[in-house]
């Protein structure tokens, strides 16, 4: 099989789950398919799921396989056009009008004309990305887009559907060739159906046993084999407990590496109970597994386990 | 037959022809799908060049399917949809009501909606037939719910138009909260650079008028909980219209319907004829006037809906009348858990017209120390009243006080 050449984007939907491979993200089929439609078609993808199972990831990912820039606007809330696509840089302007003056060439419609101009125009993540660039379109990633407001996801229709932004002094800045647009939610609030429908919709769930135990072997290389398989199998019977904020991959692969880093080999109730900080980040959630219950949990998927063999 | 190309030309024609079929069966399922989409469709599948039948299944599922709820209903319609060619045939033979029905049940039972929506050309007599299989399967539930589907139409046209008519002239709450998001102020506390900048430029640039930008406010978002169970349904009909009334005039207002289960009613509300909005409520709640289980419902909100609509400083208004039928240490930790998550929890319990109330019940009494306000709502007057004290932040909440002392 030939490999995809560096910076094009892959040709099928095989190609496209072996390109997330070879940067280390084992992705399902789904999400090969609607990442390949979402580049052949050039449409933006929005990524929806719980915190902490890569939705991030994929775009720096991508960045990185294809050698495109990674350009990443972390939304907020009130975050405005001044920090997401443009501003003038007044400062400068106010010394250039000041220069004109003592220059005395103090003609209104020159000044005004040079003030608003390429020179003071300082550009934010959404310009920016709408450039050319050498190495081919950037990706612009779009994070969690549920903390902005409203007032702004209306703003990004016209970017996204048209890859176009206007600046009212300067026109309307198009880009040549569209940046791949990753777009991400966590979900704290429904983001509006006008925006979703422009763009490719995938819910990132959680993996499978056996696909998060590659993710573990492929982040985390020194991990023992056992402890591996019952980490694995222990945050997957969590995720089946009725918690408040079930682990994601990020928290597994967080407690992986701790364990490894504490040299443990196997799980054993004592050690779950005293790093279960790093998988469960409530109160509520932590004090039900408190006392037998870890036991019992992990004696449990420890019987799976030699079942399985 | 012996010409290839045609057969190959004959069959995406087919295909088109099918996932246009598709994308109006899934219409009718209740998954928004406008022309737009369908296009995208034929666009993706092309560029997929789709081999096997996940792939398909996936590259459909990218483009039709732009909310998580919707997946549960997609697979349904898939399956149903492409199981066998046999049944592609079949369903067009539906579509065109001139061929014959080749008769054939259905092996699976899946969600009626789909089903419905599927099968929405079969001959009367069928379509008469389905939904008795649906009612037998709900009966087996559960005995304890009453699983009806009340029918807003009973409702005397006197009492809506009454009910109506004085909603509407209600007064609906204005509370505001500052944002994070400037605008234009002429007593802001930031300097607006752009709008200074231009208006010196204006001038010559010799002055320099600062213009100023201030936090713009918003109304925050609303949420609402409403008891529709046995011991409420005097009052539900009536406090459906009021929240329709305020779904209409606020932009971000969530309801919740229940019972002995959480239903979402936000989207239902959101048509624009009370009627309409009522009637759609009424569909998609199965547990119209049963028992209460207040702990188990605050439960499913709060693990399911709270942290998606709870964002940005939401209100909420409780409205039950708090008879829990066993309460216990769970509704505390519930109430608790829901208190602390939004920016106010605001109890309206209709018990309250009773002058002589007091919180005997053991779940009121349980309830009470969680909340921010505790509220009478049983007629128009005390609709209004709620509606003034959530225009004024803080309200009443002195009121608070006597309840608790008396629990």
């Amino acid at each position: 099989m030939n490999a995809t050449p560096a910076g094009a984007l892959p040709a099928s939907i095989d190609k496209t789950l072996d390109l997330l491979a070879d940067a280390d993200y084992l992705a399902d089929r789904s999400l090969a398919t609607v990442l390949f439609l979402a580049l052949r078609m050039g449409r933006p993808l929005f990524l929806e799921g719980e915190a902490g199972v890569g939705k991030t990831e994929i775009a720096k990912v991508l960045a990185a396989t294809l050698g495109r820039r990674l350009i990443r606007l972390q939304c907020y809330e009130g975050l405005d056009v001044a920090s997401a696509v443009y501003e003038w840089n007044y400062a400068a302007q106010m010394i250039a009008i000041r220069l004109a003056e003592a220059e005395g060439t103090g003609d209104r419609e020159r000044v005004s004309e040079d003030v608003f101009s390429d020179r003071f125009l300082i550009k934010r993540p959404l310009l920016q990305a709408l450039e050319p660039d050498t190495s081919g379109a950037p990706v612009l990633l779009i994070d969690e887009i549920d903390r902005a407001d409203e007032a702004f996801e209306a703003f990004l229709l016209e970017v996204l559907a048209d890859f176009q932004v206007t600046v009212p002094e300067l026109g309307t800045v198009k880009a040549e060739n569209p940046p791949i647009v990753v777009i991400t939610s966590n979900r704290t609030r429904e983001v509006h159906d006008a925006l979703k429908r422009r763009c490719l919709y995938h819910w990132v769930g959680y993996p499978s046993a056996e696909r998060e135990l590659s993710i573990v072997h492929a982040k985390v290389p020194g991990i023992a084999d056992r402890l591996s398989r019952e980490v694995v199998h222990f945050v997957q019977a969590l995720r089946k407990e009725d918690l408040f904020k079930a682990p994601g991959v990020a928290e597994t692969l967080d407690w992986a590496s701790a364990l490894s880093e504490l040299d443990v080999v196997a799980l054993d109730p004592a050690t779950v109970s005293d790093t279960l900080g790093v998988l469960l980040k409530y109160q509520d959630d932590i004090a039900r597994l408190e006392g037998t219950k870890a036991k019992e949990m992990l004696d449990q998927v420890r019987a799976e386990l030699r079942a399985a063999e | 037959m012996a010409d290839h190309q045609t057969e190959a030309k004959g069959n995406a024609g087919r295909l088109a022809e099918n996932i246009v079929y598709f994308a109006r069966a899934l219409r009718a399922a209740g998954i928004p799908v406008g022309p737009g989409a369908v296009l995208d469709a034929l666009a993706a599948v092309r560029a997929a060049g789709v081999g096997t039948r996940e792939d398909f299944y996936w590259t459909l599922h990218a483009v039709f399917v732009k909310r998580h709820e919707h997946s549960a209903l997609f697979d349904q319609a898939f399956r149903i949809f492409f199981r066998r060619r046999a049944y592609i045939e079949r369903l067009m033979a539906m579509m065109m009501p001139q061929a014959p029905v080749p008769a054939a049940a259905p092996a699976k039972i899946v969600s009626q909606r789909v089903q419905e929506a599927l099968f929405s050309g079969l001959s009367e007599k069928a379509r008469r037939e389905q939904p008795e299989i649906e009612v037998d399967a709900r009966l087996t539930m559960s005995d304890r719910e009453v699983l009806q589907t009340k029918d807003f139409a009973q409702m005397s046209a006197a009492e809506i138009l009454a009910a109506k008519s004085a909603i509407a002239r209600l007064v609906l709450p204005l509370d505001e909260v500052r944002t994070r998001r400037l605008a234009p102020m002429n007593r802001g506390h930031v300097i607006d650079m752009r709008r200074t900048l231009r208006s010196s430029l204006k001038a010559g640039g010799k002055l320099i008028d600062l213009k100023y930008l201030g936090r713009r406010t918003r109304m925050p978002p609303l949420v609402a909980l409403l008891d529709i169970s046995g011991s409420m349904s005097e009052y539900s009909r009536l406090f459906l219209h009021f929240l329709h009334a305020v779904t209409d005039a606020r932009k971000r207002v969530a309801s919740f319907l229940f019972g002995t289960r959480l239903t979402n009613v936000t989207r239902a509300l959101k048509a624009r004829d009370p009627d309409d909005a009522l009637a759609a409520c009424s569909a998609a709640v199965a547990d119209w006037s049963g028992g209460t289980r207040i702990a188990s419902s605050l439960h499913a909100f709060n693990k399911r809906w709270a942290r998606r609509v709870l964002a940005q400083g939401a209100i909420v208004l409780l409205i039950t009348d708090g008879l829990e039928r066993d309460p216990d240490k769970s509704l505390a930790f519930e109430m608790d858990r829901l208190h602390r998550s939004c920016r106010r929890l605001v109890w309206l319990n209709p018990l309250l017209r009773f002058d002589a109330f007091e919180p005997r019940a053991k779940g009121v009494r349980t309830m009470l120390p969680y909340v921010d306000e505790f509220r009478p709502i049983h007629n128009l007057e005390s609709m209004a009243e709620l509606c003034r004290a959530l225009s004024a932040a803080g309200g009443r909440a002195g009121s608070l006080r006597r309840w608790l002392d008396a629990a």
